[in-house]
């Protein structure tokens, strides 16, 4: 006769139960993984550029200074009327695209020599390289830069023997440090776009007869387009927003210091101004669209 | 090498009489059929096809018409817009060979082309491979490490190992008269024995297994036990423990519908015999890793 064993239930521990819980149910699993992040972009990002669109159509009291919040295009009518704004934003909007265009131009040999020639310990030594300048204040490097363009700094003074003169403050020196400052963004993600690039494609371009120049133009131009265009995002966008570099090697005014100068004493003409480089980023994404730049290749 | 890819460290790559070892990849009348394909994924079938054509400045019509021709030959015209992408495996292989072939180049060198392939497509290919090659009359060289496939597709095989060649021949030769171990051994089971101080290999096919009573007139014969049976579809492979010594694999055809007629068990004490002119001598030579390269 055998005894009738019972088998007692295991009893399971807190974090089994949790994990029981999402088993088999991913929509579950997704919600819980994003509701976090998601709720930060939605309140912080969205929401703030929400309140900074409804703010644009509030108003200034001109005899007291206060805020009113009712709904007005004064802001927007000051804006595409005056002269003075439009001559800032082209030329925000044209030091942007000269930034780009210069860090695409830097960018792309150093990018290529580090995911194609370079082996792979210098390799890693270069990235590290690359991203060393973002390890230092921001302000730091301006300030550096604003040393250096001095009418007795070091670019002069490098210069002087040969009878030159370094651009000084203006718009050159703005045009140069943020080339400087944002070169980063550019070489990272071309040099990321290149890497995925197999070496037996550039070989194969070589076999069928194509000399180096065509390759670029043919095969790794169109492949790391893409790159580019994720690239210039970032280094036209930061240009465009960017108001303390102006301020210190610059002698002319751009969208950010018109921002900055308004955040204090009229908000809602700050807010509306802000509003200029997001619809320049959004036509630029489009046109970017538009050229196949967010295509899967 | 022969693409312009490494520079010989000594000697001379000759295309039809041509020394082109200083020249560049793309000064040579080679193309290539690269392992992983290396298709352009920005351009469609055609304009991959095309790509050698604009370089070396074909006019368009003639462009045209060798594209398509080329998209005819590996019967993919209906896919000449597609991308890369949008191909399976043995299209993409097909595409490499059409961007390869429509060139005419003197020499295409194939790096294991049929790799990334399950088998029943490379065995499919491998036949459409060597019916292309006779219509453009163009020298193969193809690299592969399937034995199988390099005795299939070629007219003359190249054994290398470790970047020495082992021995040049006749698929048939190679297989039959191999010069060392190295190359028995690679080329299928050579079952190595060592008698009287020589060293000799007889292929598994060439052995047959012995009942009792069974005449074994005018072969060489050695008894031994079986140690391993193992049923794969069309042969039997046994292998025996030699009482003399060494071990010797034999493979025997399934003629019989069931394995009935045969029923020898692991461990049943057996004998093995093999006609005197099937016996390979061979020089001893420990074998390595390799790979194995083929011409057509």
């Amino acid at each position: 006769m055998a005894a009738e064993a019972t088998v007692p239930a295991p009893r399971r521990s807190a974090g089994k139960r949790l994990a029981d819980l999402f088993q088999g149910r991913p929509r579950l699993t997704v919600a819980a993984l994003l509701a976090a992040p998601l709720g930060w972009l939605v309140i912080g990002y969205l929401g703030s550029l929400g309140v900074m669109l409804v703010a644009s159509f509030w108003h200034l009291n001109e005899l007291s200074g206060e805020v009113q919040q009712g709904f007005t295009f004064d802001n927007y009518t000051q804006l595409f009327t005056g002269d003075v704004y439009r001559t800032i934003a082209l030329r925000t909007v044209g030091i942007a695209a000269a930034v780009t265009v210069t860090d695409a131009i830097l960018a792309f040999p150093i990018a290529f020599f580090m995911a194609k020639v370079a082996k792979p310990s210098m390799r890693s030594l270069l990235v590290v390289a690359v991203l060393l300048p973002l390890w230092s204040s921001y302000l730091v490097k301006v300030g550096a830069w604003r040393l250096m363009l001095s009418q007795d700094g070091a670019i002069n003074w490098a210069l002087e023997p040969f009878g030159l003169h370094g651009p000084g403050f203006g718009t050159t020196a703005v045009w140069l440090v943020m080339a400087y400052i944002w070169l980063p963004y550019m070489i990272i993600p071309i040099y990321a776009g290149m890497e995925r690039i197999p070496d037996s494609v550039l070989n194969a371009s070589e076999d069928l007869g194509a000399k180096p120049l065509r390759t670029f133009r043919k095969v790794i131009l169109p492949l790391t387009f893409p790159a580019v265009v994720a690239g210039s995002i970032f280094t036209f966008s930061l240009t465009l927003g960017d108001y303390i570099t102006p301020a210190n090697v610059g002698t002319k005014q751009f969208i950010g210091n018109l921002v900055y100068s308004n955040f204090v004493s009229n908000l809602p003409l700050a807010a509306a101004i802000t509003t200029t480089p997001i619809a320049v980023m959004v036509i630029y994404l489009l046109v970017a669209r538009r050229f196949g730049a967010f295509e899967h290749v | 090498m022969i693409a312009g890819f490494e520079e010989p460290d000594s000697g001379r790559v000759e295309i039809a009489g041509l020394d082109v070892s200083g020249l560049a990849p793309y000064d040579r009348e080679v193309n290539t059929v690269f392992q992983d394909y290396a298709l352009f994924p920005h351009m469609s079938v055609a304009e991959n096809i095309a790509y050698g054509l604009e370089v070396a400045k074909v006019p368009k019509g003639e462009r045209r018409e060798r594209v398509s021709g080329a998209l005819e030959m590996v019967r993919l015209s209906d896919h000449d817009d597609r991308k890369p992408s949008e191909l399976s495996g043995g299209q993409r292989q097909r595409v490499a060979l059409a961007r390869a072939i429509v060139n005419r180049p003197r020499v295409l060198l194939l790096d294991e082309p049929l790799g990334a392939l399950d088998l029943k497509l490379r065995e499919q290919m491998q036949v459409e491979l060597k019916q292309i090659q006779s219509e453009v009359d163009i020298t193969f060289v193809y690299v592969t490490h399937d034995q199988d496939e390099a005795l299939t597709m070629s007219d003359r095989v190249a054994v290398f190992n470790k970047g020495k060649i082992e021995q040049v021949s006749l698929p048939r030769d190679l297989y039959e008269h191999p010069v060392n171990e190295f190359v028995a051994d690679f080329v299928g089971i050579s079952n190595a024995l060592d008698r009287d101080g020589k060293r000799f290999t007889i292929r598994p096919e060439k052995i047959r297994l012995f009942e009792s009573g069974e005449s074994t007139e005018g072969l060489d014969t050695e008894s031994g036990r079986i140690s391993e049976i193992a049923y794969v579809g069309m042969v039997t492979r046994i292998s025996v423990a030699l009482d003399s010594g060494g071990a010797i694999q034999l493979a025997r055809q399934n003629i019989e519908a069931e394995s009935s007629s045969h029923n020898e068990a692991i461990n049943d004490q057996v004998v093995v015999g093999w006609r005197p002119d099937h016996v390979v001598p061979i020089q001893s030579q420990i074998p390595n890793e390799s790979s194995e390269e083929k011409s057509s």
